[in-house]
């Protein structure tokens, strides 16, 4: 027989778990709706986060190993290394399209970083504290970081590789006139050819690769 | 004793009127040698350096070797000194392929390569800035001092290759072995051959082509040793 304050205790208890048991599935079914409106909240296409400007492009051509200039317009960032990184990724996404006059794989991506830093020599006969009017004019070297993957897929030959190189000197120039020397690295590391042939040692002079329209390199 | 004497002095008047008549004789004499005119061929890449990987699935690496000793053949038949920078697939350092060149001291460095991008002949010069000749020049930009000879042997070639039909594209690009080389140097990559509506007319492994591109280079060479040692 059992005592009548057991049975009541037993009812307390039986009475509070169904109450916990239902406020935790309303807790549940609210947190679900939550998710599902925060997910609907969700942006479905990529923020503009710059205004569109015209940007000027070198863009090669194998068959007649020339540069050709074009212009395009295409969102830029204010600040210099961004910009620079922005005007090669939109160069590099032509190579990238199937039909390109000068085929390369790897895309706007394939740019990992743009360096901007003053031209070495006169930036070692500058005390270190000098400022703003000289520093706003003076040249600069781009360091450009390739992706490891974007080096190892470029078709192999002068002229290709040439054109990859001047293309991207003559582009950083045209949108960047302070840039005057460009140097490479692939992958954050020196490398000693593109695909074989063209030279990612040295320093190219960006000028040089800014030619008369529809000119040969 | 006196006999001895004698005999001495006859030999010696001799020997001093034979002298002479050698030299009033020396002008005229065609037993001067030949100017020396050596042709340094630099098939590019070998062993672990494949190069590029052509069309028809075989390596640049075999392509420029078969056409270096192709050109090797067609020179040393015309009475040219030729210099390889390898003679198999080997793998060669970039730097002891201008090593080898330098010290040929030829009067003209080939660089062979090939290539599927583009069409035609394509002949590059080093991109450096022409400079004057220096005692020691520094290794990476040592073919500073012959860019004005290496944009006239490409000149050379161009005509050559232009009169032998072939399609040319001239440029100027930044290569570790030519820049390193003390000799006129050119970097001949040869690529298929197009037609007139941009279609292959000639690939790379066609003997036929591979022969006319050969014959033509080694016609330019013979033009230019003329042009160097009139």
């Amino acid at each position: 027989m059992i005592p009548r304050h057991q049975k009541l205790l037993f009812g307390i208890l039986l009475l509070a778990s169904l109450i916990m048991g239902v406020t935790l599935w309303h807790l549940r079914e609210r947190a679900h709706q939550r998710l599902l409106a925060g997910q609907n909240s969700a942006p479905t296409s990529a923020p503009e986060v710059a205004p569109a400007e015209e940007a000027t492009l070198l863009v090669a051509n194998d068959s007649d190993n020339s540069l050709l200039t074009q212009a395009r317009s295409l969102p830029l960032p204010a600040d210099p290394g961004a910009r620079a990184r922005a005007v090669l990724g939109k160069l590099l996404d032509l190579y990238a399209d199937p039909d390109a006059a000068h085929p390369v794989p790897g895309g706007g991506a394939s740019v990992l970083q743009v360096f901007l830093l003053p031209v070495p020599e006169i930036a070692a006969t500058k005390p270190a504290g000098a400022s703003s009017p000289e520093q706003q004019t003076s040249p600069q070297l781009a360091v450009v970081n390739l992706m490891g993957s974007f080096a190892a897929n470029h078709p192999s030959g002068i002229e290709t590789e040439t054109l990859t190189v001047l293309s991207i000197c003559g582009t950083l120039h045209a949108n960047l006139p302070r840039v005057t020397q460009v140097r490479f690295l692939v992958d954050g590391q020196p490398r000693a050819t593109l695909a074989g042939h063209a030279d990612l040692t040295r320093t190219y002079l960006a000028a040089d690769a800014v030619p008369a329209e529809g000119a040969h390199p | 004793m006196r006999w001895t004497n004698w005999s001495l002095a006859v030999v010696v008047a001799g020997g001093l009127c034979g002298l002479q008549s050698a030299a009033q004789q020396a002008p005229s004499a065609p037993t001067a040698p030949p100017p020396r005119f050596v042709v340094v061929l630099d098939a590019a890449h070998g062993g672990t350096d494949t190069g590029g990987r052509l069309a028809d699935g075989q390596l640049e690496k075999t392509s420029t070797l078969a056409l270096s000793v192709r050109l090797r053949s067609l020179l040393g038949a015309r009475g040219i000194q030729v210099v390889t920078t390898r003679e198999s697939d080997a793998t060669v350092d970039p730097n002891r392929r201008a090593e080898i060149a330098n010290h040929a001291q030829a009067q003209a460095c080939l660089s062979l390569h090939v290539s599927e991008s583009g069409a035609g002949i394509h002949l590059y010069t080093s991109s450096l800035t022409p400079s004057q000749p220096v005692r020691f020049a520094a290794w990476k930009t040592a073919q500073a001092a012959w860019v004005t000879r290496s944009l006239a042997l490409a000149g050379t070639l161009n005509s050559a290759l232009l009169q032998a039909g072939m399609t040319v594209t001239l440029g100027r690009t930044s290569l570790p072995v030519v820049d390193s080389m003390t000799c006129p140097a050119v970097a001949v990559e040869i690529a298929p051959e197009l037609g007139p509506d941009k279609k292959v007319v000639a690939e790379l492994d066609d003997p036929d082509y591979q022969a006319r591109v050969a014959t033509a280079l080694a016609a330019a060479l013979l033009e230019w040793r003329t042009g160097a040692h009139p």
